[in-house]
């Protein structure tokens, strides 16, 4: 601090505190909803305070869900969620870690190549070139299975990136006696240049998981079946229906956004050091 | 490109670390890709009976229609917005949580979390906050004398969606303004409080300027954003309407291959966003290793 300004500091706290409200504000109000009587959101305007039927609307939302708009129990499509998210995570992390590890400590023909067919993926965001993909999962019988949900999402250039700076920077040295003591290449990467990269790993696995998480477009696209849901897409199947049972719809909101938020919350500098590291 | 002075020596091992991979790439991703390039010269006719070759009769049309045109200028507005209000929201909130010391980690806590909600429900969210009937803010505005009505105003179908895109886009670009804040050095900030320049006068010409790395690299990030990963905000929510007034690119290419199923048409329109998304790709990186020099 340059000066010291009393009031100057009022207004900062001030403004601060206006910021955080607006950005909690959203959230609280999902709270309030999701603890409303179902007629309490037909008449006329939203309370501002927390009701008395929160308990009875998640139950209600875990267990049985609301099958006439076509959700299943929320538990169901957490589980889902949540098995799409890791699937994602674990499976992004070990293809790039590999592909990291061959692109820095091999020399092989075509190095360049593969490298730069890993970095144009980079460049292409699902939602871009989303009809050719749908069809070729279609064609590879992957609708409607973990495997469609997860696998066409793993590929991603950004971790190979991640992981080959950081490669790079591990000291000449660690390989040179490694090699002395005889170690072969998958020794190496196993005993030496994981433990080194645990975490790189782990600030990515919170971005990952996230990014996992909060997957719309792809599981609204090839899950027809509801046994396949995820919480994120199976939100929107309950917001399309004529009358919109709010308290319900409220409820899931807050069970959807609940995971990935306490991941945030609980690891925040994990959080931080993935995102700014994989930006860069 | 470099790699290690001493490498393995291995003839298939790098091959095989490298299949899984490349292997997904290319069933996923390039495959995809060239289908889209393919079909974008190609047009079905109405029963999907017989496909022509059509050159790039499909580009030609989409920059005649009308609809497509409109999308354009909808997205410019739409990314336009976002990205100036999450980012001079962000960088107020960096800028006043810099100033602070002892409470400054908790702003930040209170601060980060939206980051973490998936666009579609930042989307729902806002909705139900906006809905005409039951929502606090139509409530508020009607009392002014404003009558919101997303369903059948465009505009404020528009503010909707924007607002939900730049509140999500709040917290990131917050960590990357007040990251680049803590590397201005204090010094230049206190010579210039000596000479009695107040604070505001130093905000704008030492701070600032210092920034614009940092804000270069937000735009391009949050146009990206903006143009690609907001496509649950808008399906969530208003479904590109009310009569096209939010129909974005991202969201025209899956309504017109998906609902519309005019395959040739949305496959060119793939192929204008990948070019879109290949060139802001390239801007970032000549512009980040501008950065570095900085």
């Amino acid at each position: 601090m340059v000066e010291n300004r009393p009031w100057a500091n009022f207004f900062a706290h001030l403004t601060l505190m206006i910021g955080v409200a607006v950005v909690v504000f959203p959230v609280y109000v999902a709270l309030v909803a999701s603890t409303q009587a179902p007629g309490d959101l037909l008449r006329g305007t939203l309370p501002m305070l927390p009701g008395a039927h929160g308990i009875e609307n998640f139950t209600r939302m875990w267990q049985s869900g609301v099958s006439n708009a076509g959700a299943p129990p929320a538990g169901m499509m957490l589980w889902n969620s949540f098995v799409m998210a890791m699937a994602i995570t674990v499976g992004k992390l070990s293809i790039s870690l590999l592909s990291a590890f061959a692109i820095v400590y091999f020399r092989f023909r075509f190095r360049m190549f593969f490298f730069w067919l890993i970095f144009i993926t980079l460049m292409l965001p699902v939602e871009v070139r989303i009809i050719p993909t749908f069809q070729v999962v279609a064609d590879l019988n992957m609708l409607n299975s973990f495997a469609g949900l997860s696998i066409p999402l793993i590929a991603s250039a950004t971790a190979t990136f991640l992981f080959r700076q950081f490669f790079m920077t591990i000291p000449e040295e660690m390989l040179e006696a490694a090699r002395v003591d005889g170690a072969g290449p998958l020794k190496f990467f196993k005993d030496i240049l994981m433990p080194l990269s645990v975490t790189n790993i782990a600030a990515l696995f919170v971005i990952m998981f996230i990014y996992g998480w909060n997957q719309y477009l792809w599981p609204l696209l090839i899950t027809t079946d509801p046994d396949y849901y995820t919480i994120v897409m199976g939100i929107q199947r309950m917001t399309s229906e004529e009358n919109p049972q709010w308290h319900l719809i409220m409820a899931a909101v807050v069970m959807a956004a609940l995971p990935p938020v306490l991941v945030i919350l609980f690891m925040q500098r994990l959080f931080v050091k993935g995102l700014t590291e994989t930006e860069k | 490109m470099q790699t290690k002075r001493m490498t393995f020596p291995g003839r298939f091992l790098p091959y095989a670390l490298l299949a899984p991979q490349v292997i997904v790439t290319l069933i996923f991703f390039i495959w995809p890709a060239g289908q889209a390039l393919y079909q974008s010269l190609l047009r079905e006719d109405a029963f999907g009976l017989r496909t022509t070759f059509v050159g790039l009769e499909n580009f030609a049309r989409l920059f005649r229609d009308g609809a497509y045109l409109n999308s354009l200028s909808v997205t410019v507005v739409f990314a336009v917005g976002t990205t100036l209000l999450s980012m001079s929201v962000a960088l107020l909130l960096a800028s006043t949580v810099n100033r602070m010391i002892r409470s400054r980690s908790t702003y930040t806590t209170l601060l980060v979390w939206p980051y973490a909600i998936a666009p579609a429900i930042a989307g729902v969210l806002w909705w139900f906050i906006f809905n005409p009937s039951i929502g606090i803010v139509p409530y508020i505005l009607d009392m002014v004398g404003y009558r919101w009505n997303h369903r059948t105003s465009g505009a404020d179908a528009m503010t909707l969606v924007i607002l939900a895109a730049a509140w999500k886009q709040i917290s990131y670009n917050f960590l990357f303004f007040l990251a680049g804040l803590q590397s201005i050095p204090q010094s230049l900030i206190e010579a210039a409080a000596i000479d009695g320049a107040s604070p505001m006068k130093r905000f704008w010409t030492i701070v600032f300027p210092l920034l614009t790395p940092t804000t270069f690299f937000l735009m391009v990030v949050n146009v990206v954003y903006a143009m690609f990963d907001t496509f649950g905000i808008i399906h969530a929510t208003t479904q590109g309407g009310p009569a096209q007034a939010t129909n974005t690119l991202v969201y025209k290419v899956y309504a017109d291959g998906f609902v519309g199923l005019n395959l040739g048409s949305s496959a060119a329109q793939s192929v204008i966003l990948m070019a879109i998304v290949v060139a802001l790709t390239v801007v970032q990186f000549r512009f980040i290793e501008r950065r570095v020099n900085y």
